[in-house]
């Protein structure tokens, strides 16, 4: 698979362009010498003055960075995106229907389909979740499925983040931008919109307040703080929404209830959409030495006194080792075949495929089974004989902490470099929101290895972002 | 509204508006500087600058002389000194970032591009021309700031929240700068000023942008009396005391309609704005030009802990 020459999105192998880029190729070839170096600056410019910036781990306090972003937009035909969002929507209502089994009569353990010890033992397991009913019976409502294309009618699943996953805010910027610095280029075609998205947004969170909550629920995202590397992704969803902003201290629990404290004192909340992990919650159900959640929220929530999106505990359905089982999972569920596949992934407790694993390893990609954000994997075929090695001792010393899979060759699209125009690997991150109905945005945020053969696209990395377009027929 | 939110709004607006008065103070210090005719005024003149700015002991604590280069530094780029326009400028984008939902894209993008700028500029090569430019700039920005805040803010509880910060912030330091030149103020024998008067008194004029206008208002030159009646006394006057009483009272005042009730903020702001109405410049130098001042910047300082307490900044 890594050998062969990449799918590319914009140009068929004999060098003719796809349609769904005909007039995007036109455009380019129109544009006059440095129009796309000076886009690209324009670009730059207007992100760090609306201040869309992130915050780099590891790097001073307080460092903000501006995530690049490639003038040249990635483009999805209609009736690709089609079969793609049922695919989605398929996988999203599984993996709900997966998380209320667990929490409560655990079916598909006691039908053999998944072993127990994989999820009972899991880390990622809440046991707090159990026999609890949340709101509608969601519990992933904001979801972003991680999907790369290898060939024109190939598309797998990465990953299926369930935990609050970010990046939507520079979906809904790339268009800002994209429709600042080429207008003309808008013109030519119809393009689905995606600043819907707030609006959807809001629904789903109205759709999931408690059923005893009366009137226009009040809604808020509980955000960790400025220091947060996605703080500009909460103050901007909680304005598009017209939601409040708030932080751990801001909220407080009365009798099973929470309040916010406000200039006048107390007001009921009902839904809070919470981009702090499980951990940090609540000091007196998850991590004693929280600073950043509120005392006695989970109780509360479980009183059904307000709504927490996502539900803690979702962590056990995006799992990596849970992972290999979603296809297992949509059949058990939904009676129905996984529309979108995943990659293949070998097991290595699995002392055979453990022993393959290990003498392949250059041509694999190995992921520890709870690492993000593109830490903790090895990409086979671009690293070195001491980090094959250092890989193998891993494995053999945890085999149960590692997953492995091919190495895919992503496709590509074409991205503007120092070097002009050239083809970077890229993946696809669509949202989906899951409340009363399961709303899904046209396209999504396109990431892109912005260094030449790279196939890691994490911003954390390196990588980029592009406008993501889907056509309308 | 968050609390905290009110909080964060009150103190970005001061800020803003600190931001504004140290590079005036500044300004005013740079060009005391430049024309001083005595040997060891200029560092007087930058020495009491700071005094009305009451970072003296901040500066004095760095154990440097005080001269045009190390106060300008001190003044524009000291993390060291709290009120330091890069401290300000860095508060204030921070507490904007914080509640970047409870403001309009414009003052965001305002107080983002300013912290942009000013973050990149090279300290050492802001000098002479350089340094009035960047003087320049600091007060643009605050009125850019205003500007976009008027033009574009709701006019609900978040809009008092951040006039009120605004007009505390620019009264206590219009009571500040008059408290420091109290003393060239006062009445005397001889009523005609010497040199030095007058230009103490441009001095003070200069600090609170008045200078200009005081020809329109009183068509007489300079005199101690009507400078502070102009910073004191005159309603038109928009970095007066009496202006900025009415227009915290009324700030207050929206707060508690919006809210429908009347918290001890209310008598605070009212408290302060009694002392000046009604009075005569007279019978404030009767009772003492200093000892008024005083009083009106305790009085300031418990409008804003009594606002602070009513509405729950936390």
């Amino acid at each position: 698979m890594a050998d062969s020459k990449p799918f590319d999105e914009m140009y068929n192998a004999d060098g003719s362009v796809r349609e769904p880029y005909r007039a995007l190729a036109q455009w380019l070839e129109e544009q006059p010498d440095k129009a796309l170096t000076l886009m690209q600056s324009d670009a730059e410019a207007i992100f760090r003055k609306l201040g869309i910036t992130f915050a780099v781990y590891g790097s001073e306090e307080g460092t903000e960075k501006v995530i690049p972003f490639d003038v040249i937009p990635r483009i999805i035909a209609a009736q690709e995106w089609r079969k793609l969002s049922k695919g989605i929507e398929q996988r999203v209502k599984a993996l709900n229907a997966f998380l209320y089994d667990i929490y409560h009569r655990q079916e598909i353990l006691k039908a053999g389909r998944i072993p127990e010890r994989l999820i009972l033992q899991n880390s990622a397991f809440c046991p707090e979740m159990m026999g609890l009913e949340p709101a509608k019976g969601v519990y992933a409502h904001i979801i972003g499925v991680d999907i790369v294309r290898v060939g024109p009618d190939e598309f797998y699943v990465l990953e299926d983040n369930l935990r609050t996953p970010s990046g939507v805010s520079y979906m809904l910027e790339d268009r800002e931008a994209m429709m600042i610095l080429a207008p003309d280029l808008f013109q030519r075609q119809k393009v689905a919109p995606v600043d819907t998205y707030p609006e959807n947004l809001r629904r789903t969170l109205e759709s999931v307040a408690p059923a005893a909550s009366s009137g226009a629920p009040n809604i808020v995202v509980l955000t960790p703080g400025i220091y947060n590397s996605a703080y500009f992704e909460h103050s901007f969803l909680a304005d598009q929404m017209g939601a409040t902003l708030c932080e751990g201290p801001d909220l407080f629990v009365d009798g099973g209830k929470v309040y916010m404290r406000t200039t006048t004192g107390p007001e009921r909340v009902d839904v809070i959409y919470r981009r702090i992990d499980d951990d940090y919650l609540d000091p007196l159900t998850f991590r004693p030495d929280s600073m950043l959640g509120v005392p006695g929220l989970f109780n509360a929530y479980r009183a059904g006194n307000v709504t927490l999106v996502n539900a803690p505990g979702t962590g056990i359905a995006d799992d990596k080792a849970v992972y290999t089982y979603v296809p297992e999972i949509v059949e058990f569920y939904l009676g129905e075949k996984a529309l979108l596949q995943n990659v293949p992934t070998y097991n290595c407790t699995d002392k055979e495929q453990r022993n393959w694993v290990l003498a392949n390893i250059g041509d694999l990609v190995v992921k520890e089974v709870h690492g993000s954000g593109g830490y903790g994997m090895m990409v086979g075929p671009t690293s070195n004989k001491a980090m094959h090695n250092e890989f193998r001792k891993k494995i053999e010393a945890r085999p149960d902490n590692y997953i492995v899979q091919p190495t895919l060759a992503l496709s590509t699209c074409p991205t503007y470099v120092n070097a002009g125009i050239a083809p970077r690997h890229v993946d696809l991150r669509p949202y989906v929101l899951v409340g009363d109905e399961v709303r899904i945005t046209p396209g999504g945020l396109t990431r892109v290895a912005l260094k030449k053969g790279s196939l890691v696209v994490n911003s954390s990395q390196g990588g980029g972002t592009k406008d993501t377009w889907v056509l309308e027929d | 509204m968050l609390g905290r939110t009110a909080q964060n709004l009150y103190w970005l607006s001061r800020y803003v508006e600190r931001a504004e008065n140290m590079a005036r103070l500044l300004e005013v210090g740079y060009r005391m500087s430049l024309t001083s005719r005595r040997e060891g005024g200029a560092s007087e003149h930058l020495i009491s600058m700071m005094q009305a700015a009451e970072v003296d002991e901040d500066f004095a604590r760095k154990g440097r002389p005080a001269d045009v280069d190390t106060v300008a530094h001190f003044m524009m780029f000291d993390p060291d000194n709290p009120s330091s326009v890069f401290n300000c400028l860095m508060a204030a984008r921070t507490n904007a970032r914080t509640v970047r939902t409870a403001i309009t894209g414009d003052m965001w993008e305002t107080l983002n591009a300013a912290w942009l700028h000013f973050s990149q500029i090279k300290p050492r090569d802001v000098r002479g021309a350089k340094l009035l430019e960047l003087l320049e700039w600091v007060t643009h920005l605050s009125h850019e700031f205003r500007g976009a805040l008027l033009g574009t803010i709701l006019r609900d509880d978040g809009y008092a929240f951040l006039q009120a910060g605004n007009f505390v912030e620019r009264a206590d330091n219009t009571a500040r700068i008059l408290d420091m030149k109290y003393y060239v103020l006062l009445p005397r024998a001889k009523m005609v000023g010497g040199d030095l008067d007058i230009q103490q008194w441009s001095l003070i004029l200069r600090a609170a942008s008045a200078h200009l206008s005081y020809r329109h208002v009183y068509h007489d030159r300079y005199k101690a009396h009507n400078i502070a009646d102009f910073l004191i006394l005159r309603p038109e006057m928009p970095r007066s005391l009496i202006y900025c009483a009415r227009f915290i009272e009324a700030q207050v005042q929206t707060l508690a309609e919006f809210y429908g009730r009347q918290p001890a903020c209310n008598e605070a702001a009212a408290s302060l704005r009694a002392m000046v109405e009604g009075t005569t410049m007279e019978s404030i130098f009767a009772h003492g030009l200093h000892e008024f001042l005083t009083e009106f910047i305790a009085r300031n300082n418990i409008v804003s802990t009594s606002l602070s307490e009513s509405y729950n900044f936390h």
